[in-house]
């Protein structure tokens, strides 16, 4: 990632920033837009950044600790990923490029509006590959593809609190984080096992960050809970609403709670997806006509295109070499 | 001789410039049911609270032998050991079920939170426990998945007791156990109780206002009138010879059958 964003202050540099943005990569379906005069550089207010930075540096330092800040008000209601949109703002530079998922897609509502947003405020190349991205903000999904030490991603929190629901006093709660009180939560776990028979938490799935601070991994499957343990990427979490931001840093152990005798389990699927056929990704169930008829595909749309993609380029390598074979024959 | 469980020292506890209890001395002994009674507004319940540590006391010395047997000071202890003491040698039964359950999980899950919360984490062994002790409160053990606004009050009182029991503590604390019950599932209550101190050799601090429930369940009593404990002894002797005019009065107000 390119360290803390230098900001853009004269049109020299706003027009600078304009051709990089004008050369965004095809693979973006959006067309470049222009940039927006009149707005600092990624929108929010140098001293913003800087506090949400000293937030951030905080919450990295103390992996799982749900960090409070000055949460501000953004151009898109609550709920619709203001704390993603502040992190990713305050951390972004001028030569990241920008990634946004929401439910796994890129073409979804949220997606194209938070990523022509910061195209068009802070003038940052934007992609739908996850190769590619070296900032992900994320709304219920981490990609498929394994990150790498050189990505950011960003997710969009509702409700940190894990004990939420359980515990209704916040200083209760921060009480018994920071006594590590955790019986709780394996209360929650019990009751789910009575009442269903197996865990039946299946997004939100609540894990323990660097064997110390009960964290709620924002509303992502718990599909996604392995990906987050030991990732080599930074992963940042931002709630606007609830004005706390949290962090698991690059290569920290998360475990999700289980009992011993009901260990933690990833959703499974008998269905390959349709598209691309993969059997290891997760797969979203879409119903495709009035008459029952359903078809299961990839919630990660960049990941499918992927595998479509190498599955064509090696079909068309099979069929040149058939090809050539049937040349070569006399 | 025995060694006391708990040794209390002039402790007091003031609202303001109104007294909540003042000068309160007492030795505790394992395996004793204490209780304390008096009339409302006697300073019984500041009392309990102090001792269990849910109000700060305002003075005196308030200390408990470990199982390691040394003394802890109780009025200086950490917030963590202090949990961990409720946790696993305290128990503290409330006046309202209510109060002392979680309504919304079920019963299984009520008595083995306390389990949970000292690290156990097998589903199995949790649940097989919760109902052991859901029997041995004399409560149906087929009824172990429902929710606690599904049993009677009685029944509620029993969960919270088997609740309280399930990580074998100490020392308890009861908070007028038997009020709002009816007489028979009030006498059942007591004979549970009975059974379960001697059983478990458990040291019980029991607040009432029932001068009944004190003589069935009390080897000692202390009788406590504006906050002041006016006089305290084996509870046969109290309530046989009462000597201060207060316990006179309270012995003789009660109604016979």
């Amino acid at each position: 990632m390119n360290s803390a964003s230098a900001p853009v202050t004269d049109v020299a540099d706003m027009a600078d920033v304009t051709d990089v943005a004008d050369t965004v990569t095809p693979a973006g379906a959006d067309a470049a837009p222009e940039i927006t005069a009149g707005y600092n550089f990624a929108y929010l207010d140098e001293q913003t950044k800087r506090m949400i930075r000293r937030s951030l540096l905080k919450a990295v330092a103390i992996p799982g600790y749900q960090v409070p800040f000055g949460s501000r008000e953004m151009p898109l209601p609550y709920g619709w990923g203001t704390g993603g949109i502040q992190v990713t703002a305050a951390i972004i530079g001028q030569h990241d490029t920008l990634k946004v998922i929401d439910q796994g897609s890129d073409e979804t509502t949220n997606a194209v509006n938070i990523r022509r947003f910061f195209a068009r405020t802070a003038g940052v190349k934007t992609t739908q590959r996850t190769a590619e991205a070296t900032l992900i903000q994320s709304r219920h999904r981490v990609p498929e593809r394994p990150l790498t030490e050189k990505q950011i991603m960003v997710y969009q929190v509702p409700m940190p609190e894990p004990l939420f629901r359980l515990e209704p006093r916040v200083s209760e709660c921060r009480k018994l984080h920071a006594l590590a009180d955790y019986g709780l939560i394996s209360v929650k776990l019990y009751e789910d096992i009575v009442r269903h028979g197996s865990i039946a938490t299946t997004y939100d799935y609540p894990v323990i960050v660097n064997n110390r601070y009960l964290s709620s991994p924002s509303p992502i499957p718990k599909f996604d809970n392995p990906k987050l343990n030991m990732n080599p990427a930074l992963q940042l979490f931002g709630a606007g609403r609830e004005r706390r931001l949290y962090a698991i840093p690059p290569y920290t152990p998360v475990k999700s709670l289980d009992f011993d005798d009901h260990p933690f389990d990833i959703e499974r699927w008998p269905h390959a997806c349709a598209l691309c056929g993969s059997r290891d990704s997760f797969l979203d169930e879409v119903i495709v006509d009035d008459a029952g008829g359903r078809m299961f595909v990839c919630s990660d749309s960049d990941y499918c295109g992927e595998q479509r993609a190498a599955q064509e380029s090696a079909t068309a390598t099979a069929g040149q070499q058939t090809a050539a074979a049937g040349q070569e024959r006399p | 001789m025995m060694e006391p469980l708990l040794k209390v020292r002039q402790l007091s506890k003031r609202y303001g410039s109104r007294i909540g209890c003042e000068n309160v001395s007492f030795d505790m002994y394992p395996g004793e049911v204490l209780c304390v009674v008096g009339e409302s507004g006697s300073g019984k319940s500041t009392l309990l609270n102090t001792l269990a540590l849910r109000t700060p006391a305002d003075a005196g010395s308030l200390q408990y032998a470990t199982t390691q047997g040394d003394w802890l000071d109780l009025l200086t202890l950490s917030e963590p050991r202090r949990r961990m003491l409720m946790r696993t040698e305290w128990g503290f039964v409330e006046q309202n079920p209510r109060d002392g359950l979680r309504a919304a999980v079920s019963a299984g899950a009520n008595i083995g939170e306390p389990l949970m919360a000292v690290g156990a984490r097998h589903y199995g062994q949790i649940r097989d426990t919760a109902a052991q002790w859901m029997d041995r409160v004399e409560l149906d053990t087929a009824r172990i998945d429902e929710l606690p606004a599904a049993f009677s009050g009685g029944m509620q009182q029993r969960l919270q007791i088997a609740r309280n029991l399930v990580t074998n503590p100490r020392l308890v604390f009861m908070d007028e156990p038997t009020a709002g019950l009816d007489v028979s599932v009030q006498a059942r209550l007591l004979d549970l109780l009975r059974t379960l101190t001697s059983q478990l050799h458990l040291s019980a601090l029991v607040v009432t206002h029932d001068i009944g429930v004190a003589r069935l369940l009390a080897h000692r009593l202390m009788v406590m009138q504006h906050g002041q404990v006016v006089e305290a002894g084996l509870t046969d002797q109290v309530l046989d010879d009462p000597q201060h005019p207060y316990t006179q009065l309270l012995v003789s107000s009660v109604l016979p059958v």
